[in-house]
């Protein structure tokens, strides 16, 4: 697509005779360097040349191509191939996973965890998204002000982003203690609540506790990605917009938001995305429970392969997230492009 | 598509200008009057989001054993907790720390020169690479894992280090490759054909002009794809099977696993391992900025 508009910039042969200078000035731009596309009989010096060039330009890429084939393109296939056969502990001594056609799709379909677990992975994707968003743009928006020390604030409320996921984890899991954790101290101390309410032990309360120990951790996410969009939109928007007596609300409504649109998008695109694939804060808080009323898709495919060791039946549910998680990322991608193109 | 959106706006507007002074903007107070109400609003909030992290260095203070309240300070440090936090997980911090600094040589090793290529060389399918990587971010980890244990157990690459590391910079590659491109994109191509003009080779160029050229978006990457590996928990979770090889977040879990009747030593092995991440934040602020702006893509 580019090639055909770079200008050929081949370098002079042995280096030699192009003074310094001569390279430095023609550069348009920055353009890729030796492509020689444009010219129209290459002697066969030339072009030999060329290909070596083009092999050495393939050699600096090739190390991640074969990275990426090989850890995102081979599971991939392989976890296709898997959710067809029936891929057991007996596998990994017999060597042998017969075919079962689609048995797996069938058993993990019809099970009635599924759609137990399909509904946790939509609310906990859903109440995630909106907690994170919603709070991050608050936060972001609060943020534009000038005040001292703006700067360092915000980004000290990067941590709980760094932390790995485990660790915070661990520490929600101690401050939602039922006897005594830190919320229901606190609750306690203020009348709100007699005894310990079992935020992680209680079928009803499990997941909306997990949800938000997650919309925790995005929040900061959230906050320092809209915080950067809302800096691009020009302040002379906002001076014309005040003229015309959009201040406040207005001015978010009718200057703000349609400024913000795409940034928005990659943020929640990118946030569905990888809520859908969270593992490690619902395996550190609850481990799907109590009875399963945290198991997501993500942690179901995950017992399957890894507790009931049926790596088909695991192999096949991992699939159905993919597909969803793609689904998705198509659907909104479209969408937004329509919005945008209106 | 999505990155080009938000890497761009790295170097135009630094981070760092939110701080005080200069003009007001739009209906603010007066520039001149420092308004200390926000920042007093702005703390209240980070106290708030913050209150977690307190919590787990106050719990990992607390004396062990019976106490059934933790109390609200930690008045009495006590350090028992660290005590059994490094007899039993301070071989898992080891085994972490080396996993993760083997997968930042190894990212960096691969990121670098990739990114150069994608910034650089207009190859054909570059396009492709690209799309591929952003593409790589959908496939959720516990795929990669099912597909991986399957092919470590034939390889014998289960419980090993070198297992770990090559699975870890996972996480790491794909985002290291997009935050140095970002970064060389805005490197000046003139310098590099000067030095391919002045007759070296391209990997001469790249590893004497490029590279020393790219070092903050190396620090940037290398720094994040420690964090990264070092936080990894589903590989350590699924290609693991014995107690041979066990990074800390796998050792924490562990501790969580089972009934907890001594938090103030699983709460010390958490501070110990939230130690990168606060040094990341504490030191190398500008880093961070710059990995977060275009961190959009992790």
């Amino acid at each position: 697509m580019s090639l055909t508009t770079d200008l050929p910039q081949s370098t002079p042969p042995n280096g030699k005779p192009g003074p310094g200078k001569a390279g430095a000035k023609q550069g348009p731009g920055r353009a890729g360097s030796g492509d020689g596309a444009g010219d129209a009989v290459p002697s066969p010096r030339r072009r030999s040349r060329q290909r070596r060039e083009r092999l050495f330009q393939w050699l600096f890429l090739v190390p991640a191509v074969v990275y990426m084939a090989l850890f995102f393109g081979y599971p991939v296939v392989k976890n296709v191939v898997m959710s067809f056969q029936d891929y057991t502990t007996a596998t990994f001594f017999t060597g042998e996973a017969p075919w079962v056609g689609l048995a797996n799709y069938v058993t993990v379909l019809s099970s009635s965890l599924f759609s137990t677990s399909l509904l946790n992975t939509a609310l906990f994707t859903v109440g995630s998204i909106l907690g994170q968003f919603v709070i991050g743009l608050a936060l972001a928006i609060f943020f534009q002000r000038k005040f001292p020390l703006n700067g360092i604030l915000r980004s000290l409320l990067l941590l709980p982003w760094l932390l790995p996921l485990i660790v915070s984890s661990a520490v929600w899991r101690w401050i939602l203690d039922k006897d005594s954790g830190a919320l229901n101290r606190f609750l306690g101390d203020f009348g709100i609540v007699d005894t310990g309410v079992p935020w992680l032990t209680s079928t009803s309360l499990a997941l909306i506790a997990v949800v938000g120990v997650n919309i925790w951790i995005g929040i900061p996410f959230n906050l320092t990605i809209l915080y950067g969009g809302l800096q691009e939109i020009p302040d002379e928007l906002y001076e014309a917009g005040s003229l015309d007596g959009a201040t406040g609300w207005k001015a978010f409504r009718h200057i703000t938001w349609p400024m913000l649109r795409p940034v928005v998008s990659v943020v929640l695109v990118l946030g569905v995305v990888y809520t859908l694939k969270v593992l490690d804060i619902i395996l550190g808080l609850t481990n799907g429970g109590p009875a399963n009323s945290t198991q997501t898709i993500a942690t179901q495919s995950y017992a399957l392969s890894f507790q009931e060791f049926k790596f088909g039946e695991g192999a096949a549910l991992g699939n159905i997230l993919v597909i969803i998680s793609l689904v998705f990322a198509v659907l909104y991608l479209r969408a937004s492009r329509r919005a945008v193109d209106e | 598509m999505t990155t080009t959106i938000t890497s761009r706006r790295g170097p135009a507007r630094g981070s760092g200008n939110g701080t005080g002074r200069g003009s007001g903007r739009g209906t603010g107070p007066a520039p001149d009057r420092k308004n200390w109400g926000s920042t007093a609003l702005a703390i209240l909030f980070l106290a708030i989001m913050l209150f977690p992290v307190y919590w787990m260095v106050n719990a990992s203070l607390q004396p062990n054993g019976t106490t059934l309240e933790t109390s609200w300070l930690p008045l009495k440090p006590d350090f028992t907790g660290y005590a059994t936090a490094i007899s039993e997980q301070g071989g898992n911090l080891g085994t972490s720390l080396v996993i993760s600094l083997g997968s930042v040589a190894l990212s960096l090793a691969i990121a670098a020169p990739a990114a150069y290529a994608l910034a650089y060389f207009k190859v054909r399918g570059a396009g492709i690479v690209l799309f591929a990587i952003l593409i790589s971010q959908m496939i959720p980890g516990i795929v990669v894992a099912n597909a991986l244990y399957t092919a470590y157990n034939d390889l014998g690459l289960l419980n090993s280090i070198p297992g770990l590391i090559l699975a870890d910079s996972a996480h790491g590659i794909p985002f290291a490759i997009l935050i140095i491109r970002a970064f060389m994109n805005g490197m000046p191509a003139s310098v590099i054909e000067a030095a391919r003009v002045d007759g070296a080779g391209h990997i001469r160029a790249f590893w004497s002009i490029v590279l020393p050229l790219s070092r903050n978006s190396l620090i940037t990457a290398g720094l994040f794809t420690f964090l990264f590996a070092w936080s990894d928990f589903l590989f350590a979770l699924t290609l693991t099977t014995t107690e041979a090889v066990r990074p800390v977040t796998l050792g924490i879990f562990q501790y969580i696993g089972a009934y907890v009747n001594d938090w103030s030593s699983v709460m010390a092995t958490a501070v110990l391992a939230s130690i990168p991440a606060i040094i990341l934040l504490v030191a190398a602020q500008k880093y961070i900025a710059a990995g977060t702006t275009g961190g959009a893509v992790k």
